[in-house]
């Protein structure tokens, strides 16, 4: 192959990459962060003796898990202002979509690790005459969260590839100004590795961490 | 009310879907009494023990633990989360898998209750915490994990833990069962010392002989019925109902 590799000219975009970086990581955190408090919300509804919460909750997670997220996000900037009115700005948008998206994963995920924590203990907890928020949080959470920690780094590992999405709807995240770069540059070898090369950095360090977290148990 | 009774049920019932696990019991425990449920497995025995502190919330009947009451027989509504924690709080309860805190370390499993439920400050929580992890021999186990104590001394540590809440009666599910055989002693003598101190308390146990020798009486169930009750010597050697004495000569190997 006669292909001649230069990555030099990419030195005039960091400006742009960092921009990227900046709007991959920070969706990553924000979403995860509201996807994680939606999430809790979600496990303890679908946990609860409350019929009709239980229903629209469980709907809700197979709604979102069932459906591909790039089309979630597309209905939900093309879509949704047509039902509701309300124009949503890219951002907005992709916020949303990502914040319900990584609550119907990570809610099942806070779920699971709270039904694995044996009945006996909640019999101990009770037995003490402890309320329900209390065992919940000195009994139960204790050592579920143990138990969780491992699969949530593991899904946020994903929400962080999800955003990536965001380029279909305009957001400047790093695969969208990785595509700004290639229309002016025209050299999408170089400029692809390097996007992809980043995402691997920045996700390296993150599947390890799970791993080491998986191989330590907790009790 | 009497106050020589510390425990009363009247009437309970109590079904899981279509099975009927207790059928009309009715019991009473005087107060510094000790009292063995004995019978065969599915009798109906641990749910009737889980009753008394409401881990299992019966479909009607009354029960009154000292001067708490719950009467299932006028209303449908469950009671409340506080209501629950409340009566469950004032009964201390051992099981046979002993259900230690694995997160917290002997000491913070027996201060928990005092701590969390009944508001009682540190310092002085872990001071209680100490002596009876003294009464029960495991004082200086106050620092350790649950998962480095054998069984024997997890249970103790769990009877501890029950006597933190300065309970006013005591109920064992089958506290000996999961033990080695070479462990029992030691989970029974610190149930014989509690005895000695007048708590009342209520046994489900296989252990025959010790129910013969440390209880005052003696209940025997079957198919979710008490079938007899009495004296615990008499009921053991001299059983009167053909079913306790079919079930008894499993054990009188153990009952020299």
């Amino acid at each position: 192959m006669q292909y001649q590799w230069d990555f030099g000219f990419l030195v005039q975009y960091k400006g742009l990459v960092g921009i990227g970086a900046l709007y991959t990581v920070g969706f990553t955190i924000a979403t995860a962060l509201s996807g994680l408090a939606v999430g809790c919300l979600v496990a303890l509804l679908r946990l609860s003796q409350w019929r009709a919460a239980t229903w629209v909750v469980t709907a809700f997670i197979e709604v979102f898990r069932c459906t591909p997220v790039l089309v979630q996000l597309v209905w939900c900037y093309y879509a949704l202002p047509m039902l509701t009115g309300l124009e949503l700005t890219p951002a907005t948008a992709a916020f949303l979509t990502l914040t319900l998206y990584g609550a119907s994963f990570y809610g099942e995920i806070i779920r699971g690790g709270i039904i694995s924590v044996d009945l006996g203990q909640w019999d101990a907890g009770r037995a003490l005459g402890m309320r329900r928020s209390q065992l919940m949080r000195r009994v139960v959470l204790p050592q579920a969260f143990r138990r969780m920690v491992p699969p949530l780094v593991n899904q946020t590992v994903l929400q962080l590839k999800n955003t990536s999405l965001l380029s279909v709807l305009a957001v400047p995240d790093l695969l969208y100004q990785g595509q700004l770069i290639t229309s002016a540059s025209y050299r999408p070898l170089e400029t692809y590795t390097m996007i992809a090369v980043i995402y691997f950095a920045i996700l390296f360090p993150l599947t390890r961490l799970a791993h080491r977290l998986e191989a330590r148990p907790g009790h | 009310m009497s106050n020589t009774r510390m425990i009363e049920l009247i009437g309970v019932q109590k079904s899981f879907g279509t099975l009927q696990v207790l059928k009309d019991i009715s019991l009473t425990v005087d107060k510094g009494a000790v009292v063995a449920l004995i019978g065969p497995s599915g009798s109906g025995k641990s749910t009737l023990l889980r009753s008394i502190n409401l881990l299992t919330v019966p479909n009607s009947g009354y029960i009154r633990v000292g001067d708490h009451a719950m009467d299932f027989s006028s209303t449908q509504t469950l009671p409340r989360d506080r209501e629950l924690a409340a009566f469950r709080a004032r009964t201390g309860m051992v099981f046979q898998g002993f259900n230690l805190f694995p997160h917290m370390t002997v000491e913070q499993n027996v201060m928990e209750g005092a701590v969390t439920v009944l508001r009682t400050p540190k310092a002085e929580a872990r001071e209680l915490a100490l002596s009876l992890l003294g009464k029960v021999g495991l004082a200086d186990k106050a620092a350790m994990r649950p998962d480095s104590l054998s069984g024997g001394q997890k249970q103790r540590v769990a009877i501890a833990r029950a006597l933190a809440m300065k309970p006013e009666v005591m109920l064992f599910d089958e506290a000996t069962s999961a033990l080695d055989p070479e462990l029992v002693g030691e989970v029974l003598a610190v149930i014989r010392s509690l005895a000695a101190d007048g708590m009342t308390m209520l046994l489900v146990t296989h252990e025959m002989a010790f129910a013969r020798d440390v209880a005052d009486r003696v209940v025997f169930m079957r198919d979710g019925c008490v079938v007899e009750e009495g004296e615990a010597r008499q009921v053991i050697e001299q059983p009167a109902h053909p079913a306790t004495q079919a079930f008894l000569s499993h054990f009188h190997n153990g009952l020299s």
